[in-house]
């Protein structure tokens, strides 16, 4: 089925669910790969969009930084993959240069972690075993566990697990792990009842006549004078 | 966006300047009525059913920042409203140290693209609120005035909603509204604990067709997006384009309006405008010019109308050109339902909107405070994208284990992938909208020594909250925690206290902005008359907000409607006879 035929239905009323609109197999394929936003952009967001792809925020060495940690953060588990196969260390570049401001605190902590590391093992973070690792991440991961030292190394550590979070739940893959059935044309015909029932709750009584019935969605309305909907 | 600009007559009956709601309006009732029109309009071209211009239903994935918002864009990289409240090459200052936010929106169809489509009419009392409580001023006309024209706007556009029989809130002819979500039914048991009303919502989106033309609503909630379906009201879809279909209506893309330009009688003959995209002057000529540029933009375009006839600007010798300036209250509380943790999974999407709210309920003789507010509900299983997951470093604590042990904050992990997992679509929240005070003193004028890019003078805002609108908001918050409380969910953050004025929103945020060029009958009270039409220039009209003489607790678009199509239909009257 194509865009207009799509269309068609939708100005028809009669969509059926599961038709999952703009998001052909080639737009699925874009996942993870860095482009620009579509979708009536002025020239000065396409201009700005193509500058901050084309640079480079991180360095090597901060990039893999970055991969070990959003992994740790996300790992992969029996449902879902880690966060790098879901590319977020890319979304974290790309962020980098799309809000500046977060520059210099992600480099200051990237930064902190070679003086820990050189600190208590005499390596820099990059050479270290996996629980050094751990290690270091433990003291700034868990915010009231921290000692007040560490509370600037646990700001960042936030911010990286924030980012790491958007650009993990933000794939199809987060969506599938988090349940998300949504952007999807569908009719709402409000909460199933199951779930009413699990909460003890139900629709108002008053208004059960004047809710959206399903199967009269494609009926032109009609009032009457005083504005009762009578077709 | 498409760049052209349109060669085409340079003189018209009518020029409208902005096509938001009130230029949108006006453009489909006087083309309609067999008169030439030009729109005028500062952004680009915009329709969201072409496939270039579409962000609707477009997944996070396909924009490198997550659907983020940006400068351009500050509610989100898909939001469909360009400008912000900053734009680049277009300035403005603020006064003595006070705050004023302006949001702007360079495009056909302005800030309807992407506004919340909350279409309330203003109730009897709303126009009258000077004899209620002494405070402001009565509009000119009441709200008979207006009933036509509100009947008018709910068959042309379509809105959703309940027949309450509430006085203040008046009935329409309303579409069938969608059944509530869930959080929207707990909040619902609070409110009722609580003594206070919620009722379906009020919003401008197709539940079901009214003509042949716009489709109806498939409930992806993103109505700020803009419709492809054109099943919600943005003046593009339903205004602006279909009255270039069927009249004579040609539409000037990227134009900048500097001035309304007059004759040595100081009658408005015309504009003059800077192409944004060739940086020259140009000039249309009209008999009748109509300015919906927004209530700022239009009072800056007639400050700026200098001329031997109007050495001031036009209608500046009414002493209240730019005064009263106001905007809607807004203050906000959230919190996490225990009960919604660990939540069933189904498409919760909706309209792109509350399915209920609640209208003010209460007797202001009875407050120490004189207006009143609305409340809208939000929460549910949203689409994950830029933020999901986020802040476990202070949310996290509110997930248990199954010995009942909390949670620590932050982490990482598998624990807390599924943590986050759990605690989707178990916030929630309310946000009050309610009604200041309009004051001389809070206004916008010409900064003297600021000019934007095309050379035109810039405006500069002095705004200050008085004890009215702290003391509602103050109120607002008490009842937020009451609702929240009552419906068992766990507040979140501390309650704002004096120190922020209790959360209230700076001026300006809540994108409300009216009362700029005021409607009065006496001249030396008001910009315009009764019919929106400048006592300084009879042959000018002002179709925005501007006119307001006070903004009640209700959203301005249907109001922008409703106004703007009478003030349409007195144009075409007036010419009839020649008057202008």
């Amino acid at each position: 089925m194509n865009r207009r035929e799509n269309l068609k239905l939708l100005f028809a009323g009669s969509i059926g669910a599961g038709l999952l609109l703009g998001c052909e197999p080639e737009q699925v394929k874009l996942q993870g790969k860095v482009i620009g936003t579509p979708g009536g952009r002025t020239e000065e967001e396409k201009a700005r969009d193509a500058k901050l792809i084309a640079e480079q925020f991180f360095t090597e060495e901060e990039l893999k930084k970055i991969t070990t940690l959003v992994d740790i953060i996300l790992p992969a588990d029996e449902q879902s993959p880690a966060a790098t196969a879901l590319g977020v260390p890319d979304f974290i570049e790309f962020m980098m240069k799309d809000q500046p401001d977060m520059q210099t605190p992600m480099r200051g902590g990237l930064m902190w972690l070679d003086f820990e590391a050189e600190e208590k093992f005499g390596k820099s973070f990059n050479s270290l075993e996996a629980s050094q690792v751990v290690e270091i991440v433990d003291l700034v991961a868990w915010p009231e566990k921290a000692s007040e030292d560490y509370q600037g190394g646990v700001r960042w550590f936030n911010m990286l697990r924030n980012l790491t979070c958007s650009g993990y739940f933000s794939t199809q893959e987060g969506w599938k792990y988090m349940g998300y059935q949504g952007n999807v044309p569908n009719v709402w015909d409000g909460v199933p009842a199951a779930v009413l029932t699990k909460h003890g709750l139900a629709n108002p009584e008053k208004y059960a006549e004047v809710y959206l019935k399903p199967e009269e969605r494609s009926k032109v309305a009609v009032w009457d004078e005083a504005g009762n909907l009578i077709g | 966006m498409s760049l052209q600009i349109k060669e085409t007559q340079d003189s018209y009956d009518v020029i409208i300047v902005g096509s938001g709601a009130g230029g949108g309006m006006a453009s489909k009732i006087l083309s309609e009525a067999g008169l030439s029109v030009a729109v005028v309009e500062a952004g680009g071209d915009f329709d969201p059913a072409k496939e270039e211009d579409r962000t609707q239903l477009r997944p996070p994935w396909e924009s490198p920042r997550r659907g983020a918002g940006t400068k351009i864009r500050p509610f989100g990289d898909f939001d469909q409203a360009i400008g912000g409240w900053e734009i680049e090459g277009e300035p403005y200052t603020r006064k003595d140290g006070t705050q004023f936010d302006w949001f702007r929106s360079r495009m056909v169809g302005g800030r309807t693209n992407h506004w919340g489509r909350i279409s309330l009419r203003f109730g009897p009392n709303d126009f009258k609120r000077a004899s209620i409580d002494g405070l402001g001023h009565d509009w000119p006309i009441g709200y008979e005035d207006l009933k036509p024209y509100y009947d008018k706007v709910d068959k042309l556009i379509g809105v959703f909603g309940s027949k309450e029989g509430i006085f203040n809130e008046p009935d329409g002819f309303f579409l069938p509204p969608p059944k509530p979500r869930l959080h929207e039914l707990f909040i619902k048991r609070g409110a009722d604990k609580a003594g206070i009303p919620m009722i379906p919502g009020r919003l401008s989106m197709l539940t079901r067709p009214i003509n042949a033309e716009r489709g109806v609503c498939f409930f992806c909630n993103q109505c700020n997006r803009a419709c492809q379906a054109y099943a919600d009201f943005s003046s593009g879809t339903c205004l602006i384009h279909p009255a270039m279909k069927k009249g004579k209506v040609d539409l000037f893309t990227y134009s900048m309006v500097r001035k309304v330009t007059t004759d040595d009688n100081g009658k408005a003959n015309g504009v003059s405008f800077v192409s944004k995209i060739d940086r020259k002057e140009y000039k249309l000529k009209s008999r009748v010019v109509v300015l919906g540029a927004s209530a700022c933009e239009s009072a800056r375009i007639l400050m700026n109308s200098k001329s031997k006839a109007h050495p001031d600007g036009i209608g500046a010798d009414s002493g209240v050109l730019g005064r009263y300036l106001h905007d809607s209250t807004g203050a906000s509380r959230m919190g996490i339902l225990p009960d919604l943790i660990d939540r069933d999974r189904y498409n919760e999407d909706g309209v792109g909107g509350m399915h209920m709210y609640t209208p003010w309920w209460k007797d202001n003789k009875q407050l120490d405070f004189a207006r009143g507010y609305h409340i809208e509900y939000w929460g549910g299983m949203g689409q994950p994208s830029y933020g999901a997951g986020g802040s476990m470093d202070s949310m996290r604590k509110y997930l248990k284990d199954e010995f009942g042990n909390p949670s620590p904050n932050g982490g990482y992990g598998a624990g807390l992938k599924k943590d986050i997992r759990r605690i989707y679509g178990s916030t929630l929240g309310m946000s009050g909208r309610g009604e200041s005070i309009p004051q001389y003193s809070n206004y916008c004028e010409i900064d003297p020594n600021v000019v934007d890019t095309y050379g035109i003078p810039v405006l500069r805002f002095h705004y200050k909250w008085t004890d009215q609108e702290i003391k509602q908001a103050k109120h607002m918050q008490d009842t937020f925690e009451e609702i929240l409380t009552n419906a068992g969910a766990t507040l979140l953050g501390t309650k704002p206290g004096p120190e922020s004025m209790y959360g209230l929103a700076a001026p300006g945020r809540i994108i409300h902005e009216v009362g700029t060029t005021r409607m009065s009958n006496d001249p030396k009270s008001g910009v315009v008359s009764s019919n929106c039409q400048v006592h300084a220039c009879k042959n000018l009209f002002v179709v925005d907000a501007g006119p307001f003489v006070s903004q009640a607790d209700k959203n301005p678009t249907w109001t922008i409607l409703a106004l703007s199509w009478r003030t349409s239909d007195y144009i075409i009257e007036q010419l009839k006879q020649k008057n202008i």
